[in-house]
């Protein structure tokens, strides 16, 4: 693998995280349980698409085969796709929503800290770019998670329910690949495995505070994401979010 | 083609073009226009940041710098960079205040500030009222870059642009 190769699989990973993640938030448009929500949800999302558009732009620049980001957003099927599993997972309710974004901003908030000192100069300029805006999801997911896990007997079961169901897909954030060795030793990325310990320290702390405990699944973690093997969410998300593209592939905005 | 004279007769042209979502700003009070250049073959090369990575009003910004410039017959390229990184800090005092004149808290204090960066400004003042009673319902408002807060005193919900 070269260090071209490298860079093009780490960008459509982060890049597809925001992208899905993204689309995933956007399907609360209109359907929140307030109106504040609902804007806080799509606000974060609109950020999100923002994020993927840059990353996926300079993934289809290092590719060298003329991909735009439309190209790679839209012309590329489930197992082409570098997304954590986390992040397709299904937004059921508002809780199993912030549950997911939670374990998604902490990780994200972490790595992008340590993304700052990249020696790329995209990944640099997009990850002092980026924090900016994920401090605030990170904020908010956090006063979500304690303010309803500590909060009515429902609302409390509603959360454990969600962060026993999600808690097996976030292991898989912090697999590596050989893509990794060879950026990390080029100092462009930063390792996972330090992003790992940080992480587990912020949700530990919060889960706490929010009463909330992790399940024993015997340390069992889903993976898969890495290699392009996605649940079944994953094929349903494309099917909407591409279908205008490819329906009509010379559509112009 | 027309040549340009010099920077400031564009930088007086953009004057005139504004943030779509808030029509009272233009885009230097914004900090969004960074930059411009002027080629020796008379290409002018205006440069701008985006607010938020998302920020869905940049396609509308660049469309009307380029209009704007061709309308004077000038040869336009506008280019798009994100580092640095856009900050409140870039905005202009006049951009406060006319900000604050149309409804919208301008940002508390500047991001050097750590606590502005976590989201938790010292006081936003009341648009309509002045009024320094006032609390914070959403951190996430009418557009990317502000947030929603409500008047103790006089009441009213007012949107205040965030400090990033």
């Amino acid at each position: 693998m070269t260090k071209e190769e490298a860079l093009y699989e780490y960008l459509i990973r982060l890049g597809d995280n925001a992208l899905i993640l993204g689309q995933r938030l956007g399907e609360w448009c209109g359907a929140a349980h307030q109106l504040e929500s609902d804007i806080a949800m799509t606000n974060v999302a609109l950020d999100l698409v923002g994020q993927a558009r840059m990353l996926l732009t300079e993934a289809g620049e290092v590719e060298g085969k003329g991909r735009s980001e439309d190209d790679l957003a839209f012309h590329r099927n489930e197992f082409e796709f570098r997304n954590n599993l986390l992040v397709e997972m299904a937004n059921g309710d508002f809780g199993q929503t912030i549950t997911r974004q939670f374990f998604f901003d902490c990780f994200y908030f972490h790595f992008l800290q340590a993304l700052k000192s990249s020696k790329s100069e995209f990944l640099q300029a997009f990850a002092m770019k980026s924090i900016k805006e994920v401090t605030y999801h990170r904020e908010l997911s956090t006063d979500f998670m304690i303010r309803l896990g500590d909060g009515t007997e429902e609302s409390h079961e509603k959360m454990q329910d969600a962060v026993n169901l999600l808690w097996e897909y976030t292991g898989e954030l912090f697999e590596k690949t050989e893509a990794d060795e060879i950026l990390i030793a080029e100092g462009i990325v930063p390792d996972l495995t330090q992003i790992k310990s940080l992480w587990e320290q912020d949700v530990m702390a919060v889960l706490e505070k929010a009463t909330l405990l992790i399940p024993d699944n015997k340390g069992y973690m889903a993976s898969g994401s890495r290699k392009g093997h996605h649940s079944e969410y994953l094929g349903y998300i494309l099917a909407e979010m591409q279908y205008l593209p490819r329906m009509m592939p010379d559509a112009k905005w | 083609m027309k040549t340009a004279t010099g920077k400031e007769e564009i930088y007086a042209l953009l004057e005139e073009v504004k943030d779509p979502e808030i029509p009272v700003l233009s885009i230097r009070d914004l900090g969004i226009l960074r930059d411009v250049e002027i080629a020796e073959n008379g290409q002018v090369t205006v440069v701008i940041t985006p607010t938020y990575s998302g920020c869905p009003a940049m396609d509308t910004i660049e469309r009307e710098v380029k209009e704007k410039l061709e309308a004077e017959g000038l040869d336009v390229l506008v280019k798009s960079k994100i580092s640095p990184a856009w900050t409140t800090d870039w905005m202009t005092e006049e951009g406060r205040q006319k900000l604050e004149e149309y409804g919208i808290a301008p940002p508390a204090e500047s991001t050097a500030d750590k606590a502005s960066i976590l989201g938790k400004p010292k006081v936003v003042r009341c648009p309509r009222c002045k009024s320094e009673e006032t609390s914070l319902i959403s951190q996430f408002g009418s557009t990317a870059c502000k947030a929603l807060y409500r008047c103790d005193d006089c009441l009213e919900t007012f949107d205040y642009f965030k400090c990033i």
